[in-house]
C-alpha cells in the first residue's frame, strides 16, 4: 500500500550509492595488492633471478647501451614515417581499384586482389628475407642493396595488404544511399566519391587504421635480420653477441613502448569518441 | 506546351521482379502530379529511373522533350537538371548543414564557395533554418533534416523536383512542417512529382494524382474525382483500405 510518506529518501540513494563506491574500491585495491604483489614475489623469489636481474636489468649496461640504441631507434622511427606514408597512398589505391568497377582497371583488380591475399597471408619476417635476399639475387641495375631500403620495401609491400583492406572495408560500410544522393545532385562518380563516400570510410577506419601502424611501428625491427641497418634491435643484438648482456634489448624495449603506449591510448579515446557520436553506449550501463 | 517530363512506356525489373510495367506520364510546367499506391507499387523506382539512378529496360523518358534515357548517355547533365528529395533524407552527416546545401552547386556546378554560400544561407533562412547552418545533420530533428533536403535540392534550380515520400520517416508531429514547405514551393509555381502517402496533402496539393499498383498507372485524374468517385475497383479497394486505418 502507498503511503503518504515515500519509503527511501534522496539521502538514502544517496548514501547506498557511497556504499557501493566505497565497496568497490577497497575490493580493487585489495585485489590488486594481491595479484600484483603475488607476481612481484614470485619472480624475486624464483631461482634465477639473480643472473636475470644482472643479464637484463644491469645499470651500467643500460647506461653504456642506452645512445647507441637510441641511434637506432631514430633510424627505426624514419623507416617507420617513410613507410607509413607510402603504405597510406598506396592502400587508398588498392582499396579504390578493387571497389570500382571500371573495365580498364581490370588488370589492375586482379593484381590488387593476389597482392593482398599474398602480403597478408604470409608472414612478414618471410617476405623481408625473400625481398631482402631475393631482390639483390636477380642481379638486376638500379636494385638497392641498402638493407633499410629493402625491408622498407618488403614491409611497404605486407602493409599495404593490410591497410587496403581497412580502407576496403570502410568503402563498403558507407550505405549506397549516400552515393546515391551524391549523384542526384549532379556531383560524378569521382566526385562523389572524393567529396562524399571517401570522408566518411576514412574517418570511420581511422581506428583499425592506426592500430595497424602501431605494428608497423614494432614491425620495423624485423629489418634487423638483414644485417645492414643498425636500427635499434639490431644494436641491442651486437651487445648482447659480444658482451652477453641482454640489458640493451630492454633499453630498445622501452623506447618503443615511448612510442607505442601513446599511440595506443591515443587510438582508444579515438574509437571511445567515435562509438559515443555514434550514439553506442558501453554494453552495461553504469554499475 | 511540351512538357517538362514525359514518360513513355517506361518497364523495369530487378532480375525476375518487374517493378514497372509500361508507365506513361506527362508533368507539365508548374504542375504537381502526386503517385499515390502501395509499398511495392512502383513509386519510388519510377522516380529513381526519372533521375537516372536506374536505368529502364524500356520505354523512354523526356526532359524537355528532348530524350534523358539513349543508351550511352552521360546522365551527370541530366541529373543536374532534376531535384530528388528522399525519404530518408540521405544528408551527408559528415558536412555541416550549409556544406550540404552548396554541396551540388559548388562541385556539380562550379558555383564559387562564396557565392554558393550566399546563396545556400539566404536558401536556408527561407526554410526558418539560417540559425543552423553550422551544425551538423545528426542535431536536427527528421523534419528540420528534411527541409535541409529539400534546400539543398532546390540549390541547383532544377526544372522539376521529384519528392519521393519525404514524410514516411518522420514522426507524426513533424510532418507538417515538410508538407508546408512543399506547398509553399507549389504556389510558387515549382513543376513536382510527388510519391506520397498522406492523401490529404495530395488531394490540396496535387493537380493531377496517378493511382499506381504493380507497376501500372491504375487510374488518374483530379484529386476531387480519385478520392471521392475512383472509377477503377482497385482504386476504391485501396482507398476503402486506407479509410478503415483512418489514413484518409
Amino acid at each position: 500500500m502507498p503511503t503518504e510518506q515515500p519509503l527511501t529518501t534522496r539521502a538514502d540513494r544517496d548514501e547506498a550509492r557511497r556504499r557501493r563506491r566505497r565497496r568497490s574500491i577497497a575490493i580493487s585495491s585489495l585485489s590488486t595488492i594481491v595479484v600484483l604483489g603475488g607476481l612481484t614475489a614470485l619472480v624475486l623469489t624464483s631461482p634465477g633471478w639473480h643472473n636475470v636481474r644482472i643479464t637484463f636489468f644491469s645499470w651500467t649496461w643500460f647506461h653504456r647501451s642506452i645512445g647507441t640504441v637510441a641511434k637506432g631507434f631514430l633510424l627505426d622511427v624514419k623507416l617507420f614515417l617513410i613507410v607509413e606514408a607510402v603504405v597510406l597512398v598506396l592502400g587508398l589505391a588498392l582499396a579504390l581499384i578493387r571497389t570500382l568497377n571500371a573495365p580498364v582497371l581490370l588488370p589492375l583488380k586482379l593484381l590488387a586482389i593476389v597482392w593482398a591475399d599474398l602480403f597478408r597471408g604470409v608472414p612478414s619476417i618471410m617476405v623481408v628475407y625473400m625481398v631482402g635476399f631475393g631482390l639483390p639475387a636477380l642481379d638486376l641495375s638500379g636494385i638497392p642493396t641498402s638493407a633499410s631500403v629493402l625491408g622498407g620495401i618488403a614491409l611497404t609491400l605486407c602493409y599495404t595488404a593490410y591497410v587496403s583492406e581497412v580502407y576496403r572495408a570502410g568503402i563498403m560500410s558507407v550505405h549506397p544511399s549516400q552515393g546515391g544522393a551524391a549523384l542526384a545532385l549532379g556531383l560524378t562518380r569521382p566526385q562523389a566519391l572524393r567529396y562524399v563516400v571517401l570522408p566518411q570510410a576514412i574517418r570511420r577506419v581511422l581506428p583499425p587504421l592506426l592500430n595497424d601502424f602501431i605494428s608497423l611501428q614494432k614491425d620495423v625491427a624485423l629489418v634487423s635480420i638483414l644485417g645492414g641497418a643498425s636500427e635499434a634491435f639490431r644494436s641491442a643484438q651486437i651487445f648482447a653477441a659480444s658482451d652477453f648482456n641482454y640489458t640493451p634489448l630492454i633499453a630498445a624495449a622501452l623506447l618503443y613502448l615511448c612510442v607505442t603506449i601513446p599511440l595506443t591510448r591515443f587510438v582508444d579515446r579515438l574509437q571511445l569518441r567515435q562509438l559515443r557520436e555514434q550514439g553506442g553506449a558501453l554494453a552495461l550501463g553504469p554499475h | 506546351m511540351t512538357a517538362v517530363l514525359q514518360l513513355r512506356g517506361v518497364t523495369k525489373s530487378y532480375g525476375d521482379h518487374q517493378v514497372l510495367r509500361g508507365i506513361d506520364l506527362e508533368l507539365l510546367e508548374h504542375q504537381a502530379v502526386a503517385l499515390i499506391g502501395g509499398s511495392g507499387s512502383g513509386k519510388s523506382t519510377m522516380l529513381r529511373c526519372i533521375d537516372l539512378l536506374e536505368e529502364i529496360d524500356d520505354g523512354d523518358i523526356y526532359l524537355d522533350g528532348e530524350p534523358i534515357t539513349v543508351p550511352g548517355m552521360n546522365p551527370v547533365p541530366t541529373r543536374r537538371r532534376l531535384g530528388l528529395v528522399f525519404q530518408a533524407y540521405n544528408l551527408f552527416p559528415h558536412r555541416s548543414v550549409l556544406d550540404n546545401v552548396i554541396m551540388g552547386a559548388v562541385r556539380a556546378q562550379r558555383v564559387p564557395a562564396e557565392e554558393a554560400r550566399d546563396s545556400g544561407r539566404k536558401m536556408l533562412e527561407r526554410f526558418g533554418l539560417a540559425d543552423r547552418s553550422r551544425d551538423y545533420p545528426d542535431r536536427l530533428s527528421g523534419g528540420q533534416q528534411q527541409r535541409v533536403a529539400i534546400a539543398r535540392a532546390l540549390m541547383t534550380h532544377p526544372r522539376a523536383l521529384l519528392l519521393d515520400e519525404v514524410t514516411s520517416a518522420l514522426d507524426p508531429e513533424l510532418v507538417g512542417e515538410v508538407l508546408t514547405v512543399i506547398r509553399e514551393l507549389k504556389q510558387e509555381g515549382m513543376t513536382m512529382l510527388i510519391a506520397t502517402h498522406e492523401m490529404s496533402f495530395a488531394r490540396d496539393v496535387a493537380d493531377q494524382v496517378c493511382y499506381l499498383q504493380d507497376g501500372r498507372i491504375v487510374e488518374r485524374g483530379v484529386p476531387e474525382q480519385i478520392f471521392t468517385d475512383p472509377v477503377h475497383a482497385d482504386t476504391k479497394r485501396f482507398l476503402s483500405r486506407l479509410l478503415e486505418a483512418n489514413r484518409l
